[in-house]
């Protein structure tokens, strides 16, 4: 088991182009989904704010 | 209030299929990671680092397709001045960034072992250097002009000029030598790549355009609520 863990991690020699790949590519999906969800929840909750009749 | 029709039309159905959009996306790209990551084999020639293409392909493509959004939701406020139109042609320019930067960080990984260089200026990676240019260009322009009707106008005209990049990018391999390679999946004839690399990288590319469509319309969502809290602030300030 550790055997195969090392061999899938080796990446047949190619470890540090293919795992930056994917974290890279993950990181900024990742990045991407979390400021495009709290700015919605943000604008959301100054929005309910006015129409409640308070000021934001 | 007219003007908020359509936008509340928007609101009403985007929030009925954002959840299933997030499901299908989620579902999509845990198959493609395990196809691309456990099942595959190496390649005979790229071994391991074919990997590398399950991510760098899918996020060229969606630059692309969120470039061809950006500059057709354009082409539709500039001829019919809908609101949502500029909106959406906004909210898709940082995804598309982000996206193009991915292609170009993980091309770069895949260009150093196998072309042995991070970067070449061939015409494929200098063109898709440009579109990365373009869309920060298109959000400083929408920062720089205050008023949002005229910023979306110079905006759309950015976006349509610049539409031509798209053009020169997907035909760069067919127009010039380049080191990257040609076209393999879409061309006459079938793709060149064999089908077990093929399955994970349509995974993958289908989880990709559902989630930039997903971020996409809560991006389209975050603006309308945040110029509705303009409209209700100006109107507060009038009375």
């Amino acid at each position: 088991m550790t055997g195969s863990m090392t061999h899938f991690f080796a990446m047949g020699g190619y470890a540090a182009f293919v795992w930056p790949a994917y974290g890279v590519s993950l990181g900024g999906i990742a990045l991407a989904v979390a400021l495009t969800l709290g700015d919605y929840a943000r604008a959301k909750r100054r929005l309910d704010k006015l129409e409640r009749g308070g000021e934001a | 209030m007219f003007e908020f029709a359509n936008p509340q039309r928007f609101m009403d159905a985007s929030g009925k299929v954002l959840p299933w959009l997030a499901l299908a996306a989620a579902g999509f790209l845990a198959a493609g990671l395990y196809l691309g990551l456990f099942v595959v084999p190496p390649d005979y020639q790229q071994g391991d680092t074919v990997r590398i293409m399950f991510v760098h392909v899918p996020a060229a493509w969606i630059a692309m397709m969120a470039y061809g959004s950006m500059a057709l939701s354009s082409a539709v406020g500039l001829v019919y001045r809908h609101p949502l139109a500029d909106v959406a042609a906004k909210s898709a320019a940082p995804l598309g960034a982000l996206f193009t930067a991915l292609a170009l960080i993980t091309g770069s990984l895949w260009g150093r072992p196998m072309w042995g260089a991070y970067w070449v200026w061939d015409a494929r990676l200098t063109s898709f250097l440009v579109l990365f240019f373009l869309y920060l260009g298109y959000i400083a322009l929408w920062n720089a002009i205050e008023d949002e009707v005229r910023a979306g106008r110079a905006a759309a005209v950015l976006a349509l000029v610049g539409a031509v990049d798209v053009v020169i990018v997907k035909f760069s391999v067919d127009w010039w030598n380049t080191l990257h390679q040609g076209e393999s999946i879409f061309r006459a004839g079938g793709p060149l790549i064999a089908p077990v690399f093929l399955w994970p990288l349509f995974l993958m590319a289908a989880g990709y355009t559902l989630l930039f469509l997903l971020l996409w319309i809560v991006r389209i969502r975050t603006e309308i609520v945040s110029r509705r809290c303009h409209t209700l602030l100006a109107r507060a300030s009038r009375s």
